[in-house]
């Protein structure tokens, strides 16, 4: 194992400080060995290893457009060092041997830690419980639970998963779309979509099922997490629930936070995912929401598709769009240039507040005794989004050609270096 | 114009020098000369992935009035219902040297996308994408009302036309609704509030959910489709409770003005959205609009194609 | 530039050579006049109404478009078309006098040509055009001439008629003293 000494670096306060690794743990210059290699950190900035609580790794079943291996291989890249890879593969994580597959893949790999999340349901079809318990108590530890890609619609499933999971402190994640406002829609509902003669996807087919399950919530006192937030009246519900004491979490992704439904004017379906794009009123409340702590944290959604699914007309393209690389240049561009959020502000979002939610240890700080996740940026350069030469296996980024800022120089996972880029 | 995607491509002038180059040829046609030498050399295809018999033939008349050839692709049974993607039938077309692709197919921008894409190098024309647009049946219309109702010259300002029905699927609706008023003609939509799209408070059309209180007032009554196949969708109730509301009967034609036309872009549900006698009545202009339907379509391919295309004078140096 | 005819001049030319259209037609009863849009039509009507008078008839003159058969189309972008109209409705049979302002490299009446030959089979077709600059690309020749104007080839001859333009005349540009 590795020793290193990081100089000269930068916290997110701006305050310049020497940081040790040594076994995989951030230590105290005197716990370092002799042999410790040195890394010259001057004018980076040293922030925790982001932590993604809704990534898609396709592993089992779609490794045409990810894997576990070049997942994590992208999560690094982007400066994570943890992600939370969702149920929807093939097959469904909804067993314990199916999230233990996915857990012993990232141990294996070693570049991220990868926690999986367990289905709701069986085959997220929206009837049966999974063996939640079996899920929690396998090596994979599993805490959250989700069936998205889908909505867990019918009330009662949904009242009981979330009394359900109090066994074990658990969380479910909800995909919040009503399946029957939302059959075959393609964008947002509005009057681009009207002009475009695409179906809309109306805002309230979110609003309404936020609204139900805040009040499922505080019924059955357990924890919600509602995915992927798009709607300004998505946001204001969340925010009256967490008035009342509602034991509510949420999350925005970056993608939420810039692009608007107008971008579907080119029929690009590289802007199609889901839930879709859509006002600018939306985008300010979102950013609105994250900066006063109505929506917690920012989780990409990091949806991997190959060429072939979106080189084609609109509607019969996938929904989604690779987002861990992009994800926090993309959320300072957003939120800090536009000053609505100091840097140490959005690292929490992106990193302590996300771990918490999560009850992942060894991420989200970086202090002594704390587990060495953590990313060296550049702040001062920016660099270019090429699809090409992503470290994913697929290329869907609706960002390609943006000259965004922040650099991420290397990234360390349990003291090891696992990413380093390039220099040009 | 470049291609033609959409009526939001073509300024007012555009629009009107089509209008104007149709009346022309259509005059021209009454006569003696059935066949013009102006795109011979020419290849134009017809690239159909959704049935339609009338729109194909007309295309394919206008292209051959005007000396081109014509090729047909129509995708029932041809290596697209075998899964090949629209990109790969555009590249295999590409290979046979199309100078102009009329493309109907069931998605809405898939018209765009082959311009856009550049999987063809020809001029693109949008014979109808999903429910997204229909350009041509649209100028077709205008030439039709424009004929009847403005001695063939001008635009159509001071003309009022009611559109009826499924706003809300409709792409000859919203080629429509764009070209009539570029053209300054007053429009609006009757329908169901459930066949209205929502974001229609952009587009400075009237809207109103009865047909009774309209019929007196329109210039133009154009009757859509109801598309039958909707009604999984819970849009109205019963067909019948939509005929009683919405059908142009008898009765309601009677109330028309005197000089009011009846238009329906085809193919009518006779007795739902119009009855049989409406639709045979001395008001009724859909069998003329069939026939303005060939030329507005030569008008729009001597536009596109009699010249030198975009693509040639750019390659050329000069710029349109 | 400098010009070779003025208002005077012009309406003499037309003058004359609605007498010859009649001596060589041996009267009007047959004629049909067409004019090539622009200048031309407004010439064919001039004549038209020189021939009305001189034989106290009416006399109609139409017009010919020949955007579609030009053999030039694909080197630019689109022409619009311009309005094509038959007095009478059908040339079969009928003495057809072709008009233009200018008669230069002969393909614009090789295109009224094959137009008229879209149209019916007329009896004759003649030409009569207001300047004869010479220069001919095809053996093509006209029956009626108001002038010839011997030019180079980087001149322009422009005809100028009050009905769209200032004054009547034709002036030469690019003249190289």
């Amino acid at each position: 194992m590795n020793s290193y000494s990081i100089k000269g670096a930068k916290d997110s306060n701006g305050k310049v400080g020497n940081y040790f690794v040594s076994d995989g743990v951030l230590v105290n210059e005197s716990e370092l060995s002799s042999s410790a290699k040195e890394i010259d950190a001057k004018d980076l900035t040293i922030l925790p290893g982001f932590v993604d609580l809704h990534t898609h790794l396709r592993e089992p079943g779609r490794e045409d457009a990810e894997t576990v291996l070049t997942g994590s291989m992208s999560a690094a890249t982007g400066g994570f060092t943890a992600i939370s890879a969702m149920p929807n593969t093939l097959p469904v994580a909804d067993t314990a041997g199916v999230v233990e597959q996915v857990y012993r893949l990232g141990k294996h790999h070693g570049i991220c830690d990868v926690y999986p999340i367990g289905a709701v349901t069986v085959g997220q079809g929206g009837t049966q419980l999974a063996e939640l318990s079996a899920m929690n108590q396998s090596e994979a530890a599993v805490r959250i639970f989700s069936d998205d890609g889908h909505c867990v619609s019918d009330a009662l499933v949904m009242r009981r998963a979330l009394e359900y999971v109090k066994t074990f402190d658990g969380i479910i994640a909800q995909h919040a779309q009503d399946p029957r406002l939302t059959q075959d829609s393609q964008m947002n509902e509005g009057e681009i979509s009207a002009r475009l003669g695409l179906k809309g996807w109306p805002a309230v087919a979110e609003e309404a099922i936020i609204a139900r399950d805040v009040l499922l919530a505080e019924h059955v006192d357990s924890r919600l997490h509602v995915c992927h937030v798009t709607t300004a009246g998505g946001v204001e519900i969340i925010r009256t629930a967490k008035e009342r004491g509602i034991k509510v979490t949420a999350e925005v992704t970056p993608h939420h936070l810039l692009l608007t439904d107008d971008l579907a004017e080119s029929y690009d379906p590289v802007y199609k995912v889901n839930p879709p794009l859509r006002t600018k009123d939306d985008v300010q409340a979102l950013r609105e929401g994250l900066a006063d702590g109505t929506i917690d944290i920012i989780a990409t959604d990091h949806a991997p598709h190959p060429q072939e699914s979106k080189d084609c007309e609109w509607s019969a393209a996938a929904f989604g769009m690779v987002g861990l690389e992009t994800a926090f240049s993309i959320a300072y561009l957003a939120m800090v240039e536009t000053k609505l959020l100091t840097l140490a502000q959005l690292v929490d979002r992106m990193s302590k507040i996300p771990a918490q939610i999560g009850r992942y240890q060894g991420h989200g700080s970086i202090s002594v005794g704390a587990g060495a996740n953590f990313t060296l940026v550049d702040l001062d350069s920016k660099w270019k989004v090429e699809r090409l030469k992503l470290a994913s296996k697929s290329k869907n980024t609706p960002f390609d050609g943006m000259v965004l800022p922040g650099v991420i120089t290397k990234t360390f996972n349990n003291g090891a270096l696992v990413y380093e880029r390039n220099s040009k | 114009m470049k291609h033609l995607l959409s009526i939001s491509d073509l300024s007012k002038d555009e629009a009107m020098e089509i209008l104007d180059t149709a009346a022309e040829l259509a005059r021209l046609s009454e006569g003696a000369v059935k066949k013009f030498p102006t795109l011979r050399g020419r290849t134009v295809v017809n690239l159909f992935f959704e049935d339609s018999t009338r729109t194909r033939i007309s295309f394919e008349a206008a292209a051959k009035r005007l000396s081109a050839d014509v090729i047909n692709f129509a995708a029932k049974g041809s290596s697209v219902s075998k899964g090949e993607s629209l990109k790969d039938t555009a590249l295999t077309l590409q290979a046979m040297g199309a100078d102009a692709v009329v493309i109907r197919h069931g998605a809405s921008g898939a018209a765009h996308q082959l311009a856009k894409q550049e999987w063809m190098k020809g001029v693109v024309i949008n014979a109808g994408d999903g429910t997204h647009e229909h350009p041509t049946q649209a100028l077709l219309d205008a030439f039709t009302i424009r004929r009847h109702l403005k001695s063939n010259q001008g635009d159509l300002s001071g003309v009022k036309v009611g559109i009826i029905g499924d706003i809300l699927h409709s792409r000859v609706a919203r080629s429509n609704i764009l070209l009539l008023k570029k053209l300054d003609a007053e429009v609006v939509l009757i329908a169901p509030p459930t066949l209205i799209p929502v974001g229609v408070s952009n587009w400075q059309v009237g809207v109103s959910y009865s047909l009774d209180d309209q019929i007196k007032t329109l210039d133009v009554v154009m009757a859509l489709r109801v598309q039958k196949e909707r009604m999984d969708d819970l849009y109205f109730p019963t067909e019948r409770e939509y005929a009683r509301g919405y059908g142009l009967t008898s009765e309601r034609m009677n109330q028309m003005k005197a000089k009011a036309i009846v238009m329906h872009p085809g193919p009518m549900n006779r007795g739902l959205e119009i009855s049989a006698e409406s639709a045979d009545s001395h008001r009724s202009v859909i069998v003329e609009q069939v026939a303005n339907g060939v030329s507005v379509r030569m008008a729009v391919l001597y536009l596109l194609l009699g010249g030198a295309t975009f693509k040639e004078l750019a390659s050329s140096g000069e710029s349109l | 530039m400098s010009v070779i005819l003025n208002s005077g001049e012009i309406s003499r030319a037309l003058r004359r050579i609605s007498h010859e259209i009649l001596e060589k037609n041996h009267g009007p009863e047959n004629l049909l006049l067409l004019g090539i849009p622009t200048r031309g039509a407004y010439l064919g009507r001039r004549i038209a109404s020189a021939i009305s008078e001189i034989e106290k008839t009416e006399l109609e003159s139409g017009t010919l478009d020949i955007t579609m058969y030009r053999d030039d189309l694909r080197l630019k972008a689109p022409r619009t078309l311009l309005p094509t109209s038959i007095p009478g409705g059908s040339i079969d049979g009928k003495d057809v006098v072709l008009i233009d302002d200018v008669f230069y490299s002969g393909r614009t009446i090789r295109a009224a040509l094959d137009a008229l030959n879209e149209l019916g089979r007329p009896k004759s077709v003649q030409l009569a055009v207001l300047i004869d600059r010479g220069h001919r690309e095809l053996p093509i020749r006209a029956d009626f001439v108001g002038k010839n104007i011997p030019t180079a080839k980087e001149e322009s001859v422009r005809v100028h008629l009050s009905e769209i333009d200032p004054l009547d005349e034709v002036f030469i540009e690019g003249r190289t003293q």
